[in-house]
């Protein structure tokens, strides 16, 4: 969708960062992208180097860590893991299932020279 | 682009926005407005942003990875966006206004909606904030109904931002118990992770457009507390299976209220309208209470 929209959130944090903690390069980025962010990886990884040009993150490597999706099930009423958006709920078989997370996009860490 | 705030292709109408990010490292950022930089965190670890020398996060341990100079961040990447969201609810609220955030695809009626629905609102006070890519037409076709509104066009923008919405909202100058209807730039995809302050979406899905929309693009149904069927007077000429397209939306989103409407004939519209007003009449009630 908008990964280079994305990438420009990531460089704003990170140039934040740098100057918080005076760092001169950031070698690696972890980032952790939920199942259901909508986030296409490869997407992300060429907006990530074209973005992070120029900044103390320039030729940094990204890496992506996948977080479950979650999701209520309005028949059963438990809360599973699914791996695809329209799965049926793994425990009762229901199609009514409300996600409950697995939609996150967050900096993890840095790793710093 | 501005990658200090990613507004430099995004114009609001009539509005020139200066810059004064300074140069090299210096990324001194002055706006107009101030914004709420309060955001609260929920984990279970001492948040600070200090660095870890010789201590890898506790129970972490990541193959290729040294851990000595490891700074924890744990920031949504969006968080940027979400202050300046933060900042229009405020606003929003201090003035027990109600806003929607109108997300449809290009196309399913969403201007000729607000016409109707504008006109069906008489005397109330309210103002729009129309999202497009260029082009001023729709902010045209609404203030020729003589509501209030504003063009934010996006450039090559697929979504709108809180940021942009924050910069509307100072140009509009709403009235105190208002309706702010917000229509996004038309995509099903993008704006459903964006958000702008809005008290709720609205999505709005033309019966022309397949049943199975909401299958494909579950997101925007997902983020959406109400969906708005619209064109229902063209179900006879297009073959389509309007309690399909219930099931699907209910499929992504079993919370999800559905009016069926047409905002060319008045079908259904009176029951959209006493929804708005009804939820403004919580908003306050909620704030008189508080």
């Amino acid at each position: 969708m908008h990964e280079m929209s994305l990438c420009e959130g990531i460089r704003q944090v990170i140039e934040d960062q740098a100057t918080q903690h005076n760092i001169t390069q950031v070698k690696r980025v972890r980032v952790e992208i939920g199942r259901f962010a909508g986030v296409e990886k490869p997407a992300l990884e060429f907006a990530f180097e074209v973005v992070m040009r120029g900044s103390v993150a320039e030729g940094a490597e990204l890496i992506m860590l996948d977080l479950p999706g979650r999701a209520m099930c309005y028949d059963c009423a438990q809360e599973v893991e699914i791996d695809d958006r329209l799965a049926p709920c793994p425990k009762c078989g229901g199609g009514r299932l409300m996600p409950m997370g697995g939609d996150e996009m967050r900096i993890k860490d840095l790793e710093v020279n | 682009m501005c990658t200090v705030c990613g507004c430099g292709t995004a114009s609001v109408e009539g509005h020139h926005h200066h810059h004064d990010h300074g140069s090299g490292s210096d990324q001194a950022h002055s706006h107009g407005h101030s914004h709420a930089h309060d955001h609260s965190h929920s984990h279970d670890h001492v948040h600070s942003h200090d660095m870890h020398f010789g201590q890898g996060p506790a129970g972490v341990a990541v193959p290729g990875m040294s851990q000595d100079r490891l700074i924890e961040i744990e920031t949504d990447i969006l968080a940027k966006n979400d202050r300046y969201a933060d900042a229009n609810r405020a606003v929003l609220k201090g003035l027990d206004a109600f806003a929607v955030n109108l997300v449809s695809s290009p196309g399913s009626g969403k201007t000729t909606l607000l016409c109707k629905t504008i006109e069906m609102l008489g005397d109330q006070p309210l103002a729009v904030i129309e999202g497009d890519q260029q082009t001023a037409n729709d902010a045209e076709r609404i203030r020729a109904t003589g509501a209030t509104a504003i063009q934010v066009n996006t450039g090559k923008g697929c979504h709108l931002d809180g940021h942009m919405v924050g910069h509307a909202m100072e140009h509009l100058e709403l009235a105190q118990q208002s309706f702010l209807f917000i229509e996004n730039v038309g995509n099903l995809v993008c704006p459903a992770a964006f958000d702008l302050g809005e008290d709720c979406k609205v999505a709005v899905i033309s019966v022309t457009e397949g049943e199975d929309k909401p299958l494909k693009y579950p997101d925007m149904f997902t983020a959406s507390r109400i969906a708005l069927l619209n064109k229902v007077d063209l179900a006879p000429y297009c073959d389509v299976d309007l309690d399909l397209y219930e099931k699907n939306l209910r499929r992504v989103n079993p919370g999800i209220e559905v009016i069926r409407l047409s905002a060319r004939t008045g079908e259904g519209m009176e029951h959209w309208v006493n929804w708005l007003k009804g939820s403004l009449a919580r908003k306050q009630g909620r704030a008189a209470a508080e």
